[in-house]
């Protein structure tokens, strides 16, 4: 009776032990909110070329081919170091990587333009093409919670894969070639 | 004496982060602007996540409002609002997560956890005071009381 009465505390203490561990365990990278967007339609967006503003392009013209979605910003330390990383899986030549230039901020309309730009005339451009998201509306469409966000879309225009964070080879190797290749990770 | 205090207070408070208005905008239309008030005290911010978006200062916190604003002036429900933050930033961008299945743990755990509580605290009184009824040393009686 008196080692049953002792062995409640401990019980208790164990369940609340296990499902902290559970928690620990399945909760995603710090801080990182998991895309509710995977299995579903990307966006609709349409925004102008960063290289000819007064081109547009929509999710209509990328629909039927694997493509890549990256966001990122010449302000965004983060991605000034993913960059070389971009670069080196660019050359593959996999899928296409697209440019989001999220939120570059200036006075000027041109100068803004100029930011990205000379962002990527020094750092190279690692994209196949680049659209200019000045005032933030495509990535809050994306879901996007800050710089650098990767996302993978398949051929059918639907997300199959979200990063947060920076990329890296092994990630990119993984979980973005891996599935456009079709071998048996994919999801 | 007294005077200078208040005036001590009344600039403590004046400089204070929380008399900083982060959010400055307000919409022509009064009820719409209730509405707005109380989607933007109700959203997560994802930069900052101890904050709703209506006190945080962050960027992406000030694209958010402006997206609040630009749904209900465009004449969406707040459910329409909340619906289209969930729908691409989950369940955790509200402060009051929906009641269902998957958060009925979340939303039950504590009433039950009071009441198990409850319980055991009730249990361990009774039996305290039926030992105290037994013992008939009266030093016991003085440590009782």
């Amino acid at each position: 009776m008196k080692i049953g009465k002792f062995l409640i505390p401990l019980g208790a203490f164990v369940l609340l032990a296990i499902v902290l561990a559970i928690g620990i365990k399945h909760s995603p990278e710090k801080g990182v909110i998991a895309s509710p967007f995977i299995g579903k339609a990307a966006p609709q967006f349409s925004l102008p070329d960063l290289s000819q503003p007064t081109k547009s392009i929509t999710t209509a013209d990328l629909k039927g081919r694997w493509y890549a979605v990256n966001f990122f910003g010449s302000w965004c330390y983060a991605c000034r170091q993913e960059h070389p990383t971009l670069m080196e899986v660019s050359r593959s030549r996999v899928l296409p990587i697209i440019g989001f230039d999220w939120k570059e901020q200036a006075d000027s309309a041109n100068e803004q333009d100029d930011l990205g730009r000379a962002f990527l005339n020094q750092l190279g451009n690692p994209y196949t093409l680049v659209l200019a998201d000045r005032d933030g509306r495509t990535a809050i469409n994306y879901g996007v919670t800050g710089a650098p966000e990767t996302y993978l879309v398949n051929p059918e225009g639907v997300i199959v894969y979200k990063l947060t964070g920076q990329i890296t080879k092994e990630i990119w190797e993984k979980e973005f070639v891996a599935r456009v290749q079709g071998k048996p990770d994919k999801s | 004496m007294n005077r200078a205090r208040v005036v001590l207070l009344v600039l403590l408070l004046a400089t204070s982060p929380c008399a900083l208005a982060v959010d400055s905008v307000t919409l022509a239309d009064p009820a719409q602007q209730a509405r707005y008030l109380a989607l933007t005290h109700e959203i997560r911010c994802v930069v900052c996540q101890g904050e709703s978006i209506a006190d945080s200062n962050a960027d992406l916190a000030a694209d958010f409002r402006r997206q609040v604003r630009e749904m209900l002036i465009a004449g969406k429900s707040d459910q329409e609002v909340r619906d289209y933050m969930v729908a691409r930033y989950g369940e955790s961008i509200l402060y009051k997560p929906p009641f269902n299945v998957r958060t009925a743990w979340l939303w039950l755990a504590p009433g039950i956890l009071l009441i198990v509580g409850a319980i055991v605290a009730v249990r361990i009184q009774r039996q305290r005071a039926a030992l105290v009824d037994q013992d008939n040393e009266p030093l016991e009686e003085d440590v009782r009381s």
